[in-house]
């Protein structure tokens, strides 16, 4: 049904929606987002387990795991995020040394993906060291005073009232890094990593339908960006406290 | 003393610490100095790698690191250049979005607010590729034929999500701005068109400033995206020089030479912009 | 006015407590005994050093001279155990700080089951009765957002009995509530000083210390400037700056 419909708008108005009529166009589509989606999940994850033990380094009380937070967050947060990636796809990668691929050659022993997501946690990652450590900042001290009060011990603290108040205080910012890190994916593309603006790329280059696929590539993004603020909505809702605003 | 639900502590606004004396500046830059020369020892050390384990034949790594610095470096020039027209263009046209958002006319103002969040959460990267193939590469209007080369139609891809971005700071600046300001003005008479000139955006100005500083930042980090689309840039250069060289163990001094370009420009910034958000008591 | 009650041993003893912050001095030779089952207020101007002294018993502040002893324990001692001291001495704040994220009877459970690992079964019967006595029994499931100043101010008392303190300090605990609310936490602790609870208040409410207290210390300067019973002090004072100080607030 939709696939006649393009296939008849393709016919009449010369509007080539190619992904949505041709098998093979659609399933490289269809690639193309899957990766993407697989790119943004991971590296959601680990950028977020990088911020966390980031900013358990930053407040902890070896002043080297001090030192090296800071220089972390600062230089991700202050180089182009695609140099940052050309940097690991192509210098770090070539000092790695390469694995059999089990057939005839020799294969690189972190794929183009690989270095895409982890380019992209260590990137996000960076943003979430601060974010989390202003939801700790914010939490105010009469609340610790309260709790240290009761003989919490520091741990105990953490546990049970700082975090689970920082993290209400920064998930705000937190939506607006992560949204920020679907964006970023797309530069996966420089390197060659089949992801949803490559695929429309090859798309578009065999099909002559830049137009169109350039239009269906901006609402997907969009609608995948929607669907990441839908999550974090329901998480905040989830999250709320009847009363207690951030 | 109960004033709505917000007594509690905890849902007081978040104060910054103690607003940061005029001497602010001078610790962040030490700091900063710290990272810069951290970055600095680990390039010069993976340069020191590169000499060592280069091949006996052929010239030493510092010698080929010379040859092409002065060309990475008009490279990264090329796009600090283009962070200033897209900064230029973007704010522009950005300034009127945002104003429009809070428009009294609601057409006007829903419009504004659909473009503004439509262009604010597209990739940077596929809006320049939009820019690069849906523009024409040139136009002509009465009968003047203004050429496009792709450099400007890069301008205005990176253009377009700045505007976005600089639409929101602007919105947020007026908006943070208290309704007795417009109601006071109102009641002496001002229209609302000499309120807003003359009353809300001086006050907003200082808040945009520190959030529009950061968006220059990215703004300037964004900028090596065009390398993608073919334009040659800092990283461009950087690539070609490898290529060129085909000295593998060069590449991560190259790379990090780069990165350390990008890292002085845009570091202080994102301080002074740090300074800034204290002393005025903001948030980007 | 006599006392209510019969008094018990010393629980809590000050002697020539100095406290500064930086050069700054907010205690100067500070001494006082409270005696179990007493309730003692003290009055005085704002920034005597009142609240300082209240958190110095609890040791959320080191003192810098002299010394405190809570139930015959030194607070200032390095190697004491902080924890058993924070159980014995229990403290209300002026801004309630109830943790936010948390219901009423999980505010009131909280530091028994974490600190003091109690069973939650029997936890949460005593956190029940607790609130049901301090008049929140139909407000267990909410969170403090929900509740008015003087209703989480009641929670915060309950949460401090909960942990079974043998001493409860009360700081300004009513400055922050409407004249209406304010009464219904000064009768929360005036059943506690009548059940025979040792509670020592840092407060403005003269109405109240004349009428609940056993002792009233007025503080001024860093000093105590004069102390005695109630009668004695309101009705009788000795000293000029006291003389001085309840006829600007009286």
């Amino acid at each position: 049904m939709i696939a006649s419909y393009f296939q008849w708008l393709n016919d009449t108005h010369g509007l080539n929606f190619s992904v949505f009529y041709d098998a093979f166009d659609r399933s490289r589509f269809l690639t193309g987002l899957w990766t993407t989606t697989y790119i943004c999940v991971v590296s959601i994850i680990a950028s977020m387990v990088l911020g966390l033990i980031g900013v358990w380094l930053a407040g902890g009380n070896s002043r080297l795991g001090r030192l090296v937070v800071r220089g972390y967050v600062q230089f991700f947060r202050n180089t182009p995020p695609l140099v940052q990636l050309s940097f690991f796809y192509f210098a770090v990668a070539g000092l790695l040394p390469t694995v059999s691929d089990g057939a005839s050659g020799q294969s690189p022993l972190v794929s183009g993906t690989g270095w895409a997501i982890i380019a992209f946690s260590l990137f996000a990652g960076a943003f979430n060291v601060e974010i989390f450590r202003a939801g700790i900042e914010a939490v105010p001290s009469t609340t610790v005073e309260a709790a240290e009060s009761l003989g919490y011990t520091r741990l105990q603290l953490y546990l049970h009232v700082v975090l689970p108040l920082a993290f209400r205080i920064c998930l705000p910012a937190l939506n607006n890094n992560l949204i920020n890190l679907v964006k970023t994916t797309t530069l996966a593309y420089a390197i060659g990593v089949p992801e949803l603006l490559y695929a429309a790329s090859q798309i578009w280059s065999e099909m002559f339908n830049v137009r169109e696929m350039m239009n269906v590539l901006l609402v997907t993004y969009v609608a995948l960006v929607a669907v990441l603020v839908w999550i974090m909505g329901r998480w905040e809702k989830a999250m709320r406290i009847p009363g207690y605003s951030t | 003393m109960r004033n709505g639900t917000t007594d509690l502590p905890v849902l007081k606004p978040f104060r910054a610490p103690a607003p940061i004396a005029p001497s602010g500046f001078a610790a962040p830059t030490m700091l900063g100095g710290g990272t810069l020369a951290a970055f600095a020892m680990l390039f010069g050390a993976s340069l020191a790698l590169a000499q060592v384990t280069a091949r006996p034949v052929g010239e030493s790594a510092v010698t080929v690191l010379l040859r092409w610095a002065p060309l990475i470096f008009q490279g990264f020039l090329f796009n600090i250049l283009i962070s200033f027209l897209s900064m230029a263009l973007g704010t522009v046209i950005g300034v009127l979005v945002g104003i429009a958002q809070v428009s009294l006319v609601s057409s006007v103002r829903k419009t504004a607010w659909g473009v503004t969040q439509f262009f604010r959460n597209a990739p940077w990267l596929v809006l320049l590729f939009y820019a690069m193939f849906l523009l024409p590469f040139e136009f002509r209007l009465f009968g003047l034929t203004i050429a496009f080369p792709a450099w400007v139609k890069a301008i205005i891809g990176l253009a377009l999500p700045v505007a976005a971005n600089v639409s929101e700071i602007v919105r947020g600046g007026i908006r943070s701005i208290p309704s007795g300001q417009w109601e006071s003005a109102e009641a002496l008479a001002f229209t609302r068109a000499q309120t807003m000139w003359m009353i809300i955006l001086p006050q907003a100005f200082k808040r945009m400033i520190p959030p529009w500083m950061n968006l220059y930042a990215i703004l300037t980090m964004a900028t090596t995206l065009i390398s993608v689309v073919g334009i040659q840039d800092g990283l461009t250069i950087t690539r070609a020089a490898l290529v060129a060289e085909s000295r593998p163990e060069l590449m991560i001094p190259m790379y990090l030479l780069l990165l350390l370009m990008f890292f002085a420009y845009c570091y202080p910034i994102a301080r002074a912009t740090l300074a800034l958000e204290r002393r005025f008591n903001v948030k980007a | 006015m006599a006392s209510r009650h019969q008094l018990g041993e010393p629980v809590v003893v000050i002697e020539g407590v100095e406290k500064s912050f930086g050069s700054f001095p907010v205690l100067k030779d500070v001494s006082l005994t409270v005696r179990r089952g007493e309730t003692v207020c003290i009055i005085g101007p704002s920034g005597s050093g009142k609240s300082t002294l209240l958190r110095c018993i609890n040791g959320l502040v080191p003192i810098s001279k002299g010394s405190i002893k809570v139930a015959g324990r030194e607070v200032n001692d390095a190697s004491l155990d902080k924890l058993s001291l924070r159980r014995d001495v229990g403290i209300v704040f002026q801004q309630y700080n109830l943790f936010p994220h948390k219901t009423a009877l999980q505010n009131v459970m909280m530091a028994p089951i974490h600190v003091l690992k109690q069973d939650k079964a029997v936890v949460e019967e005593r956190a029940r009765r607790l609130l049901a006595k301090v008049g929140l029994s139909q407000k267990l499931l909410a969170y403090p957002g929900e509740l008015s100043g003087g209703q989480q101010q009641r929670v915060a008392i309950a949460r401090s009995l909960a942990m079974n303190p043998k001493v409860m300090l009360f700081d300004e605990v009513t400055a922050a509530l409407d004249p209406e609310t304010k009464k219904e936490v000064l009768v929360t602790i005036q059943d506690l000083a009548a059940e025979g609870m040792t509670c020592i208040l840092v407060t403005h409410e003269m109405g109240f210390a004349r009428e609940v207290a056993d002792h009233v210390y007025f503080t001024d300067g860093g000093l105590i400037v004069e102390h005695g019973s109630p009668a004695d002090v309101f009705g009788d004072p000795q000293e000029e700056r006291t003389k001085g100080f309840l006829d600007k607030v009286l």
